[in-house]
């Protein structure tokens, strides 16, 4: 009789302990959920405060130049198209189309052959052994510290010589003649991290150097020179310096320059276009970082963390 | 096919380190060499000047009747399998394998027609359509084999193929590899051959000759079997064997070798072929030629330190005039040994015994060849 009292004197000890375990258990996902709660409402709220003037933009630009300032919200009262409409006009004897096409005519030869010198200067210090590499790598590295401002003059007075101002070669020969230092450094770190051995295997299976190259580096290099790519592309759409010391005729204008045309020429800002066209300059930007957001990151994590 | 000549090759890194000392070696036609030797003993680098990856800084290599020491890697009629296999990996096996021909000239149907036949000799049919990183190591070292072989290279190069792989892909791999050489032999194709390894286990079953490599000095080339039986130096006597030769100092007194207070009989036909009779000499023996004695009669004696299981043999350790000597006994020897004492006598045979000069490292009792 003691004996089976015991027993269940030890079930019930036992029950307890299992209940009280559930319970302790269950306290803790609840913890775990409000905590999570807690982090997404301030991560989000983080996040809107700093999207907000974007999304702003966005609204005001489909609002009439009296509620921008009358209406703090970013929602319109009386949605309209006007801006867009009118600003696409611009007040000179072009489009804003003209400045899209223009800003094109840079951003493709200077994206497609900055890849290309890049490639193939990061190749030749990443693989190749030459007289003065120490010191040529150096001074690669020299520019990459160089402030840009500081070569502004020189290189004023270089293209004036060569005839070229007012023209679109001084905003991307340089680039596409390797001369932007960060892209080259890139592309080594990211090389050197990738072993040469399918580089040898190449050369035995009769690849000469620029073979090699082609068909097994540049394969291989593929998500660092998307990201040579991209930021080359947003970094041309974004400048603003480099036309303004170079381009005087308008109708050579990319879209920055546009945009502060608009901003110079008319006495009362009309404000709705302004905004509608910084819509429109910062949507091809949006959207060819969205499309190759995946190999963007593997491109610079790559290099950073391997090299 | 085509033999490979190697005439006091050298190779100087920066003008100050020199990693091969002015080398020769002759692989024939249709012959297995494998070049085996410690780590840093210039093994790898000698493969890569022959396949034209390291340039030379001295000397010849001679494939067939050519000089290729200034030819492009791909101009050499070579063909190399990397230790990591070294696949394009942003290519289909089908265009890995093709990839060689095509850069030669080949039109796309031959080069197909070529995969074909390799996939079929390799088994990697299945495995044509998938990228390199969808592969096993095994099937990925089968597919670099078969980028070698499609060539069809006057020699093949093997740089360590086999490190990556598990001790049973290894063994298996050995075999398809040695088949893979006869069936070629036989079919009168290309098969010369050099391959590097550490592994002595490859060495010995792979190599029809096997090149004993040592800071980048050759220090022997023979068959395994004559390496095994007539070591010419220290260095090799202790590299090629499991377990290890024993090797024990003294110096030999007429038809004698004293080691400390024991004396080691040599016997007449020993005694007659020593070349020389060093004053600092070493008496090597392989474990497995050191028997366990019975009777105390031209026997030495040790202090047993350690016994090693290995399931039909055991190694046992022992202490002979403080240097550490093992023996070979099978298990059921092991079961009748007396236990109780930690004495063990042991018998050398006097046929297996080889006397080298300690200062020289050389064999001073080699047989005659032939």
């Amino acid at each position: 009789m003691t004996d089976i009292s015991h027993a269940s004197d030890v079930f019930t000890a036992g029950a307890d302990a299992l209940a009280e375990a559930r319970r302790h258990q269950r306290i803790q996902q609840r913890r775990a959920r409000v905590s999570a709660i807690l982090r997404y409402a301030i991560l989000f709220g983080v996040g809107l405060v700093m999207l907000y003037p974007l999304i702003w933009l966005v609204g005001a630009s489909f609002k009439t130049n009296a509620e921008i300032f009358a209406n703090p919200g970013f929602i319109p009262r009386e949605p309209t198209t006007e801006g867009y409409v009118k600003g696409w006009e611009t007040s000179t004897p072009y489009t804003f189309g003209r400045f899209f096409w223009n800003s094109f005519l840079i951003i493709l030869p200077k994206t497609i052959g900055t890849a290309i010198s890049c490639t193939m200067v990061a190749y030749g210090f990443a693989r190749f052994d030459f007289p003065l590499k120490k010191i040529l790598f150096g001074s690669v590295i020299a520019i990459l510290l160089l402030p840009n401002v500081v070569t502004r003059i020189p290189q004023y007075i270089l293209f004036r010589e060569l005839g070229w101002l007012d023209s679109f070669l001084p905003l991307w020969v340089p680039s596409a003649m390797a001369g932007d230092a960060f892209f080259v450094f890139m592309l080594v770190q990211f090389l050197r991290a990738i072993p040469d051995d399918m580089e040898q295997a190449a050369r035995v299976d009769g690849c000469n150097s620029w073979q090699t190259l082609l068909f097994v580096v540049v394969p291989m290099l593929a998500p660092a020179l998307i990201s040579v790519c991209l930021f080359q592309f947003m970094w041309t759409m974004n400048d603003f310096l480099g036309p303004l010391i170079y381009i005087s005729s308008v109708d050579k204008y990319p879209v920055s320059l546009a945009l502060k045309l608009s901003i110079d020429t008319t006495e009362a800002f009309e404000w709705n276009r302004i905004l509608a066209m910084s819509v429109l300059t910062i949507t091809p930007a949006l959207a060819v970082f969205f499309m190759a957001q995946k190999y963007f990151i593997e491109g610079i994590s790559a290099g950073g963390i391997k090299g | 096919m085509a033999r490979l000549q190697l005439r006091n090759l050298e190779k100087v890194y920066g003008g100050a380190f020199k990693a091969v000392h002015g080398i020769n070696l002759d692989v024939e036609e249709g012959e297995f060499m494998v070049l085996v030797g410690p780590s840093g003993c210039a093994k790898s680098t000698t493969l890569r000047m022959i396949a034209g990856l390291e340039e030379v800084t001295a000397g010849e290599i001679r494939i067939g009747e050519r000089i290729v020491n200034t030819l492009e890697p791909g101009k050499r009629g070579i063909a190399m399998v990397f230790q990591n296999y070294a696949l394009y990996p942003h290519m289909k096996v089908r265009t890995n394998l093709a990839f060689g021909l095509r850069i030669g000239g080949a039109s796309k149907a031959e080069a197909a027609k070529a995969v074909e036949e390799v996939a079929k000799i390799l088994e990697i049919e299945p495995l044509l359509d998938r990228l390199p990183k969808q592969l096993s190591g095994g099937q990925a070292q089968r597919v670099a084999l078969g980028r070698a072989l499609i060539k069809k290279p006057d020699v093949f190069l093997f740089d360590e193929p086999l490190s990556n792989l598990d001790a049973k892909l290894r063994a298996s791999m050995r075999v398809r590899i040695t088949d893979l050489h006869k069936r070629l032999k036989r079919e009168g194709m290309a098969s010369t051959v050099v391959y590097v390894t550490h592994d002595q286990t490859e060495a010995m079953t792979m190599g029809d000759r096997i090149c004993v490599m040592k800071d980048g000095h050759i220090m022997q080339v023979a068959t395994p079997k004559e390496l095994y039986h007539q070591p010419a130096n220290l260095f090799v006597a202790g590299f090629i064997g499991s377990p290890e030769m024993n090797v024990i100092e003294g110096h030999v007194d007429g038809g004698a070798f004293r080691t400390g207070g024991q004396v080691i009989q040599l016997g007449e036909a020993l005694t007659s072929r020593l070349t020389a009779r060093p004053e600092r000499a070493a008496l090597g023996i392989r474990p497995q030629h050191l028997t366990l004695a019975t009777g105390i009669n031209g026997a030495l004696s040790a202090q047993l330190r350690g016994v090693e299981f290995m399931g039909h043999e055991v190694y046992l350790h022992a202490l002979l005039d403080g240097r550490e000597v093992t023996t070979v006994a099978s298990a059921a020897e092991y079961d009748r040994m007396d236990r109780s004492l930690d004495t063990i006598r042991l018998l050398p045979e006097a046929a297996n015994i080889h006397i080298f000069d300690r200062d020289s490292g050389r064999n001073v009792s080699l047989r005659a060849q032939g």
